[in-house]
């Protein structure tokens, strides 16, 4: 935010930062071929709804845009925050494919201004012994990270940094660990 | 390409950095009408004054907490509310503010604190009862707009020229009885007192109005910045009308020691009508539901194939 914006008070909303979506399949293969864990085939998008007519109008757009392919359908709910999830399955072996879904529900939002409502998007990866991996995107930092819960609101601190070692050469990694946030119960992980 | 809802107001902002300009003139001018009138001490008011300036800027996070006997929680103590402002400061994108509880049944939230990184955000346990979580969330989104913006720096600023003022006129007092004693031969400097006195209490007075008047416009645009945050202005106004409607009915002695605080509240928590509009720091219910109101309007437009309604061409 600029010196006058903060001066005149008047912050405008931080818009989303898409692209580094696409770099999602690359991370994959490193996280199968050095961590053991192959992707879920899932992935949901959270965002906050806007009232009014518009909003209702957009997010059933994009609901129909993604229930066009065969696959199945996109399911909607909303977290006691009351942050909406959309989550979409596809082929595990096509990650490309999850993007492009993810990345439909994104562009449709912010063409219709709703850009800033959008917080996060994960895409879930699961290994052999059954440990459920969530690589969580901040729309706005554009950043990644990585979220392993286990039972009982706890979560694998240790992988998630082994995790970050990895991928920062593929993906741009939140480095404050502040903002790693948790997000228990997320449909999609 | 990225689409945006926001609209500028610009009569708010013009209207708002007049008033910051009538502010930091009245603050020169004090200065030069004290120089001339008491060219020996204008210096040290000046500088004292401006160190407390300073003082209560660089410690607002604990001294308002203290004052509000509020306690900072950590994540373990209040993972609800702690978990709204992570996803509110991840949308906002900005640093995550320390979070204080005050235990007082007074229905109200503050923040405080010299910058965003060194900042604070404390409600009380009556509003955490009052109000539903999406109402709650308009109004820590309002509280996070203050951050952001720095408002706890501004209205420091602002009140500057008051508190030098003050000092001034109570300086220049002591002034006129010693000072006047000792050189009773000469009345210019008995004289020069006086007119500081005068120019103080000028100022002074000015001064209290316009900064009101400033703390107002910065309430309707942290109300404004918050409600695009959460994108549900309605959940902030609900929560404003309930607030503002159950503090009128709250008994007076809760509400008196409060007082001291209401700068930074959400709403303030004294209700009574005499000059009301000059002198409140608040904006009226009604002008921040009218405010809320076009931002509902705003988010609720079709962008694209739908016919405008007049008057909000892009």
């Amino acid at each position: 935010m600029s010196f006058w914006d903060s001066v005149l008070g008047r912050r405008k909303p931080v818009q989303a930062k898409l692209d580094a979506l696409f770099a999602l399949p690359g991370a994959a293969i490193t996280l199968q071929t050095a961590a053991g864990f192959t992707p879920t085939g899932v992935g949901s998008v959270c965002y906050r709804e806007a009232e009014g007519a518009a909003f209702a109008q957009t997010q059933a757009d994009v609901v129909a845009l993604l229930d066009a392919d065969e696959g199945p359908d996109v399911e909607r709910s909303v977290d006691e925050f009351g942050f909406t999830w959309l989550v979409t399955r596809q082929d595990p072996s096509d990650m490309a494919a999850l993007v492009t879904d993810l990345h439909a529900v994104n562009t449709t939002l912010e063409a219709q201004g709703f850009g800033p409502g959008l917080l996060c998007s994960l895409v879930g990866f699961t290994d052999a012994s059954g440990r459920r991996l969530g690589l969580v995107y901040l729309y706005k930092q554009g950043t990644f990270y990585p979220f392993v819960p286990l039972d009982g609101q706890r979560r694998d601190n240790v992988l998630e940094i082994q995790v970050r070692d990895l991928l920062t050469n593929e993906l741009p990694v939140e480095p404050q660990l502040q903002r790693w946030m948790p997000v228990w119960g997320a449909p999609g992980l | 390409m990225a689409r945006t809802r926001f609209i500028k107001d610009t009569g708010l902002t013009a209207r708002m950095t007049l008033v910051m300009f009538l502010l930091g003139a009245l603050f020169v001018a004090l200065i030069v009408g004290l120089m001339y009138a008491l060219p020996n001490y204008a210096f040290i008011i000046g500088i004292i004054g401006l160190g407390i300036v300073w003082f209560q800027w660089y410690n607002s996070d604990t001294l308002a907490l203290k004052a509000m006997r509020a306690r900072v929680v950590t994540p373990e103590e209040a993972p609800e509310l702690h978990g709204m402002i992570d996803r509110l400061c991840a949308m906002a994108d900005m640093p995550k503010p320390r979070v204080g509880i005050s235990y007082t049944d007074l229905p109200n939230a503050f923040a405080t604190g010299r910058s965003p990184h060194r900042a604070a955000v404390c409600v009380t346990t009556g509003i955490l009862d009052r109000l539903t979580t999406e109402e709650l969330e308009g109004v820590l989104a309002h509280e996070l707009s203050h951050v952001a913006h720095r408002d706890v720096l501004v209205m420091t600023l602002a009140s500057s020229a008051g508190i030098v003022a003050g000092m001034a006129t109570r300086g220049a007092q002591y002034g006129a009885i010693f000072g006047g004693r000792r050189s009773d031969n000469n009345g210019a400097g008995a004289f020069g007192f006086l007119i500081a006195i005068v120019v103080s209490l000028v100022v002074y007075a000015i001064s209290f109005f316009l900064t009101r008047l400033l703390s107002r416009y910065r309430e309707l645009s942290a109300d404004r910045a918050g409600a695009y945050l959460t994108q549900k202005p309605s959940a902030l106004a609900s929560a404003l009308t309930k607030i503002t409607g159950e503090i009128a009915a709250i008994p007076n002695r809760d509400l008196r020691s409060a007082q001291s605080m209401n700068a930074f509240f959400i709403a303030p928590a004294i209700s009574g009508a005499t000059m009301q509009t000059l002198t409140s720091t608040h904006p009226s219910l009604e002008q921040r539901l009218e405010q809320l109101a076009k931002v509902a309007a705003e988010l609720g437009r079709p962008l694209d194939g739908g016919f405008p309604p007049p008057g909000l061409d892009r």
